[in-house]
């Protein structure tokens, strides 16, 4: 194998997205590497979840222009569940309930549909490596028999999100506003998880407004978004300046407009 | 030997296929009083079913449709294309290996295991008419129990069987239990002596394999004093073009005590006509309970039922219907309370696939001079696309003082959302389709006995992901 097969990475070019009529990512540009953690900060409005979205393979958005590309191949033909199995995990920021499925047989399910056919996932294994999870997150044993989400504050449920990914060990990870809703001891607990996941086998989005989150899972890069664009690239201190100045300073064009960073 | 695999696997094809059957007895097509002395001389019966069978023909005859309150869908049946009865005339036979080669191919490539006979106390199995293959556990037998088909129990023991034969649900009952009366064949005969408590559950498989075919079984379960029983049918059958009509009718009778519960889960082929009557007789302190799974058949019409006959008898129907394009399940429960302090449960739900219908029909009758009787009745019901329809008709009365009834219905739809979410961590969207599905009916199947909640599921995973493009 060829060393640059090695690095996997994710390649957003000159992205335009509709929903319905209203476009709103006006061509994005953002490329992103296994082994990093990029932040991706805008005001509400900014297209940030609808760019998570698109990359998941929501149906009710429309790619009109533009391209995203897994490991150089395009994924925007691809069904949402394709991109799972390839590798590209979102953690949603309302994750959605799912009555009478247990949380365990979701994640078996998850698994399962990444095996081959004929190949059985082994329940033993699978409670082991779980129960490590679940661990890590400091999750208690009897949720694996509660249903999915149903009836879980909004920290249980982020908390799920990152178990969730911790179980999937993706290649890449979108994380959907995963710091809204929360208090500030379930996001130090959710940070915690993500921080053990980081490493060199998985690249990492996050999705934000606040720049709270970052000062506990403190980014390699930091991109701000306004108006569907990615408007401003940087290393981590470009959070703390936009937390100082605030998104009324890119909206008075004060973000000038930059060319994204070359991540590699 | 057959070179099908012997396995319980459901594989999507199942029903769709048969073999070709050398019928030794067939009454031809139509039904007229001819075909009613054919079925009696085939079935070398006594006189008394003959005149029992010529009262039901007549009141057949007097009976309209019942498409005031039901489906016009019901005048697609011609009863004059129909074929009554169709046997191969041989005896039922006590082991597999003397069952005919062709016959045990289809009950292989059913998958009615050999394996399952370990576990199962006996198991019957009807093929058309009559029974081809009927066994029993020693264990069982030596208990007492009696299980044979319906057509030797009323020559064999008619001391037990005419005394409730046509009790629990008399002829006139609807135009349905009329034919089924007339044309009777086959189904199942058990008898429970006082006390004896049936370990494992008994079972049979209902087929129909010839087209034009209507199959007309009749079951009676007896369970005496303080017994208790479980029993199991499983009905599968082939594909056919042109409508096909199964119409059952089972008698169930719990005396002072006793316990029976009835378990059906079944996948019929989308062109049958399933129009069922069931009922349950519950005597003083004996429970009755109804599990009752609907998938497949173009229409199915069924809404087994208790008459809480004794003081404290309790009844209960659990159901479960998949209406998938095109088809109409027409499903529910009958709780006649008839004494104090008698209790009903019933639960069901049901799910609707693309142009699919679920109706749900419920009855609840407590009359005024009655004392702390309960009923609680819940339907929830499942929209997966926008087309799917659903309807509820509860019709509970509850009269007199201290009688309690509770009524709780729900709509959900599965929401694209949901979907999204679930391909999102890698699954289809037929396997989020049908995760979604078992999760909504999970807290009902979690009560069937492991095979059965092990082969709903797997009905309920081809269902789904059949119904997605």
């Amino acid at each position: 194998m060829f060393e640059a097969e090695l690095m996997s990475s994710i390649v957003i070019k000159d992205l335009r997205v509709a929903i319905g009529e209203k476009e709103i990512i006006r061509g994005l540009n953002l490329e992103f590497s296994q082994g990093e953690v990029h932040a991706v900060m805008g005001p509400n409005g900014s297209g940030k979840s609808t760019l998570a979205k698109v990359m998941a393979g929501h149906p009710d958005y429309q790619v009109t222009n533009g391209d995203i590309l897994l490991d150089g191949e395009s994924i925007l033909e691809m069904e949402p569940d394709e991109r799972s199995r390839r590798g590209l995990f979102m953690a949603f920021q309302y994750p959605m309930e799912i009555p009478g499925v247990s949380n365990a047989n979701f994640l078996r399910a998850a698994i399962q549909a990444r095996l081959h056919e004929g190949e059985e996932l082994d329940a033993t294994d699978f409670y082991q490596r779980l129960y490590e999870k679940m661990d890590l997150l400091e999750i208690r044993r009897e949720f694996t028999a509660r249903s999915v989400n149903e009836g879980f504050s909004g920290g249980e449920k982020k908390r799920n999100e990152i178990l969730q990914l911790a179980i999937l060990e993706p290649a890449f990870a979108v994380l959907d506003e995963t710091d809204s809703g929360l208090d500030i001891d379930a996001l130090k607990v959710v940070a915690k998880g993500v921080n053990k996941l980081r490493g060199p086998d998985i690249g990492i989005l996050l999705i934000t407004h606040y720049q709270r989150l970052l000062n506990y899972i403190i980014p390699d890069y930091v991109h701000v978004m306004h108006e569907g664009q990615i408007v401003r690239s940087g290393a981590k201190d470009l959070a703390l300046e936009l937390e100082s100045k605030g998104y009324d300073w890119l909206k008075a064009g004060g973000g000038e407009r930059k060319e994204p960073v070359a991540a590699s | 030997m057959s070179t099908e695999p012997n396995t319980i696997d459901i594989d999507r094809d199942i029903g769709n296929f048969y073999y070709n059957v050398a019928a030794k007895k067939d009454a031809g097509v139509g039904l007229t009083e001819k075909t009613i002395d054919y079925i009696v001389e085939a079935k070398q019966e006594p006189e008394w079913i003959r005149e029992f069978r010529h009262n039901a023909y007549r009141v057949f005859n007097s009976k309209p449709l019942p498409t005031h309150w039901a489906s016009r869908e019901l005048e697609v049946i011609d009863f004059d294309k129909i074929r009554y009865y169709l046997a191969s005339g041989d005896a039922p036979k006590r082991s597999w290996e003397e069952v005919p080669e062709d016959i045990k191919r289809t009950f292989e490539r059913l998958g009615i295991p050999e394996s399952e006979r370990k576990f199962l106390a006996g198991v019957e199995a009807q093929f058309d008419s009559e029974a081809v293959y009927s066994n029993i556990k020693k264990a069982v037998s030596d208990q007492g129990v009696i299980f044979m088909g319906s057509t030797d129990a009323l020559k064999e023991r008619p001391d037990l069987f005419r005394k409730w034969f046509g009790k629990v649900i008399p002829t006139g009952d609807n135009k349905f239990s009329a034919l089924n009366s007339a044309v009777f064949s086959g189904g199942s005969f058990i008898y429970v002596p006082p006390g004896v408590k049936v370990n494992h559950p008994l079972q049979a498989y209902f087929r129909i394999n010839a087209e034009n075919f209507g199959q007309f079984e009749r079951t009676l379960i007896i369970a005496d004093e303080g017994s208790e029983v479980m029993y199991m049918e499983g009905c599968t059958a082939p594909k056919f073009t042109t409508a096909t009509l199964h119409s059952a009718v089972v008698e169930l009778v719990a005396l002072p005590g006793a316990k029976i519960q009835y378990i059906t889960v079944q996948n019929w082929s989308p062109n049958v006509f399933n129009l069922v009557t069931k009922r349950g007789l519950a005597h003083e302190e004996a429970e009755i309970k109804w599990i009752d799974c609907n998938i497949g058949s173009r229409l199915t019409m069924k809404y087994p039922g208790v008459v809480l006959k004794g003081r404290k008898a309790r009844g209960e129907v659990i159901s479960i219907a998949l209406a998938g394009d095109g088809q109409h399940q027409d499903t529910g429960a009958k709780m006649i309370h008839a004494a104090d302090e008698t209790t009903s449960n019933i639960v069901s739900k049901s799910i609707s696939v693309g142009k699919g219908r679920a109706t749900y029909r419920g009855l609840v009758h407590v009359p005024k001079h009655l004392k702390h009787c309960k009923n609680n009745t819940e339907c929830d019901a499942l929209l997966i696309n926008a087309h799917s329809r659903t309807d509820t008709y509860p019709a509970i009365t509850v009269r007199g003082t201290g009688n309690a009834a509770q009524h709780e219905a729900s709509v959900s739809q599965i929401s694209a959302e949901q979907i999204f979410y679930m391909q999102q961590r890698g699954l289809s969207e037929g396997q989020a389709m049908s995760l979604a599905v078992n999760g909504f009916v999970n807290d009902l199947v979690r009560q069937f006995p492991m095979e059965y909640s092990v082969e709903l599921k797997r009905l309920i995973d081809l269902e789904m992901e059949g119904s997605v493009g």
